[in-house]
């Protein structure tokens, strides 16, 4: 047990040393030079340039060597100091990131958990079943082979250009300035509601049809047949079946962590969603390489932390860790 | 102890998602009744027996094979060529244009069957990098075992938690120009981890087998004794890992084709979407410009699943209907 999270510790680790030297090392590999784009906004003489672009290049700390920016770069992420945005200066990266991230994180995490757990449930439930697996199976094959643009373009044309149940675009109503009252709750709920559908259909048959198959095979197991044996009622044999199945489940569920993010990247593009996905795209566009280093760095904390959260629900869920954790402290 | 279960090996879902590739996640379960056989030699006509009485493998099949002819005689037929202006913009779809023709009067025919073309091939080039450098790594991670095993383990799961489209969009706005070269092995470099974790996990289960042991004292050497023993052994499991990735690979495709993160200068599915969300063909009912292009990768990628899940069946006895 505790080597098993000490282990997991030192994989966070070297995942968020690599992220941040990957991180550290794009504004060095895009293209441009940043101060420069930003000083071409102003019509300057040269001499005036030169003295700008000094000062500029001394407070982004540009004018130090690469080890020292390097060392410089860990302070600022250690500090959550990730520097001032190129494009929306004077705002600073963090400010930009934190306001973006609760649209990011209010689609991708009930869209996640829900198809998750839903799937799980009608994939469990179709196993040897003949008349729910007619349909979850094809269904969940579709589902699986649908690409998050296309459905992204399909929802919204259904819901909302034919039948304009829902909004298209944007997170809310852009006549409203955000603000904690009924009228503008519920311009965010009828917003979010299409690119969360989307991001739920996409992940659902996965999940039901992994199961499925999982829970199949836990069924045939010798376990089961034991169990069988000793009279257990074939609900007790399929609770056990399911239990189970939820561990292989579960680590894929670590596992697609990363695809899911850029999934929800291309979610909030097409709907034109103010989330994370949509900062980075600004951020390119702009050359902004401070907001893009801090969305990036944010974007690998956030997969860490959700995959520490799936490890303690592991830990929790899968009795042989349990036991081995019993063992250790007797 | 629980990492053994994580190490049962997961595909990626396409475009961006999850798709533990199922069948196999299963197959490669710890102490489930895994592909592995030790029976040397396969009954292929068994397989010919069952593959052609299974329902899903014969309907998959058929389908794929539909859509590949489309792919290659599709632009052969087209009337126009993909980029090409006819100067008739927003033609519903009809006699002179079978799909229509999007708001600049390019067909659209001609742009389905060209794309199509460019998924599979990307499809092939993410899917054969990704098995080879997984295959190559997973093997000898899963043989030498110890150190090497470790670092491994460690690499595949930093990379699994890098944000690879993210990554591409730095590298990509630092290149001018991208090839669909590029983009599939890009797509292959990012999901091989996935072959590597099937490879190392089967390997690892097989090494111990008394056949292998035969051969180590026979004096094979380890090369040798992978192509020989091991590889035949988890041939049919690899395969459909492949398949699976083929799959996913088009997806991820259609997805960075979508953000404009595609080769340059060439027609992709992805990239037809793109245009016709710049274009707000939603808001017009353009519905020919989006809908055609998704549906038949739809089509491609669940014709791919249904046709694995067949192959499952008829390579594992036990998955077969009862």
């Amino acid at each position: 047990m505790q080597r098993y999270l000490f282990r997991k510790l030192i994989t966070y680790m070297l995942a968020f040393f690599v992220g941040v030297t990957i991180d550290w090392g794009i504004p060095h590999l895009m293209p441009g030079d940043p101060i420069q784009n930003l000083l071409s906004r102003f019509s300057l003489t040269s001499s005036s340039y030169a003295a700008l672009y000094h000062d500029f290049a001394q407070s982004f700390g540009l004018n130090v060597p690469l080890w020292q920016q390097y060392l410089d770069f860990w302070k600022g992420v250690l500090t959550g100091n990730m520097g001032i945005s190129v494009w929306a200066a004077p705002a600073k990266v963090t400010t930009l990131v934190f306001n973006s991230m609760p649209y990011t994180l209010a689609l991708l995490i009930p869209a996640t958990v829900l198809s998750y757990v839903i799937g799980n449930r009608l994939g469990a439930a179709a196993a040897r079943r003949k008349y729910l697996d007619n349909s979850v199976l094809p269904l969940g094959y579709i589902f699986q082979a649908i690409p998050y643009p296309w459905l992204a373009l399909v929802v919204p044309y259904l819901l909302g250009s034919v039948w304009h149940v829902f909004p298209i675009s944007f997170g809310y109503d852009q006549g409203l300035t955000p603000a904690w009252n009924w009228t503008f709750i519920a311009s965010l709920l009828d917003h979010w509601f299409l690119p969360f559908l989307t991001v739920f259909i996409v992940s659902l048959g996965g999940w039901a049809i992994g199961m499925r198959n999982l829970v199949i095979y836990e069924l045939e197991n010798d376990s089961s047949r034991y169990l069988r044996a000793l009279g257990a009622s074939e609900r007790v044999v399929r609770r056990y079946a399911y239990r189970n199945a939820s561990l292989p489940q579960l680590s894929g569920l670590a596992l697609q962590l990363g695809v899911l993010i850029g999934g929800n990247i291309v979610t909030e593009i097409a709907f034109n969603y103010p989330g994370l996905g949509h900062l980075i795209f600004q951020a390119i566009t702009n050359n902004d390489y401070f907001l893009l280093q801090g969305i990036f760095i944010f974007i690998v904390i956030g997969v860490l932390v959700a995959n520490f959260i799936i490890d303690l629900v592991f830990v929790s869920v899968d009795p042989r860790t349990r036991l081995s954790m019993q063992g250790a402290s007797a | 102890m629980s990492e053994s279960v994580s190490d049962a090996p997961q595909v990626p879902r396409p475009g961006a998602i999850p798709a533990v590739a199922p069948e196999v996640a299963a197959v490669g379960l710890p102490g489930g009744p895994g592909p592995v056989s030790a029976v040397p030699g396969r009954r292929r006509s068994d397989f010919a027996y069952y593959g052609l009485r299974n329902k899903k493998l014969v309907f998959g099949l058929s389908l794929e094979l539909l859509l590949v002819l489309f792919a290659i005689i599709g632009p052969m037929i087209a009337k126009y060529p993909p980029r090409e202006i006819t100067g008739f913009p927003v033609q519903h779809p009809g006699t002179r244009f079978w799909l229509g023709t999007d708001m600049l009067g390019e067909d659209l025919f001609s742009q389905l069957a060209n794309g199509l073309r460019e998924s599979y091939l990307v499809g092939v080039l993410g899917a054969g990098s990704a098995a080879l450098v997984g295959m190559t790594l997973g093997f000898i991670a899963g043989w030498r075992g110890g150190i090497l095993d470790e670092a491994l383990q460690l690499l595949t799961n930093i990379i699994v938690m890098i944000p690879s489209l993210v990554l591409l969009v730095v590298i990509g706005s630092y290149m001018s120009a991208k090839s669909v070269l590029f983009e599939g092995v890009f797509i292959g470099l990012t999901t091989w981890p996935w072959v590597a974790r099937a490879v190392r996990a089967q390997t690892f289960s097989l090494r111990g087998r008394e056949f292998v042991d035969l051969a180590k004292l026979s004096g094979k050497r380890p090369l040798s004794i992978i192509v020989s023993e091991i590889a035949p052994n988890m041939a049919s499991y690899l395969f459909l890992v492949v398949i699976l990735l083929f799959g996913s690979s088009m997806l991820l495709a259609a997805s960075y084709d979508f953000l404009g993160l595609g080769p340059t200068n060439v027609v992709s599915l992805g990239w037809t979407m793109n245009q016709a969300q710049a274009n707000a063909a939603l808001i017009y009912h353009w519905w020919w410009w989006f809908i055609p292009p998704g549906a038949v990768l739809t089509a491609m990628v669940a014709a791919l699943l249904v046709a694995n899940v067949g192959l499952d069946e008829v390579f594992n006895p036990k998955l077969r209907e009862q």
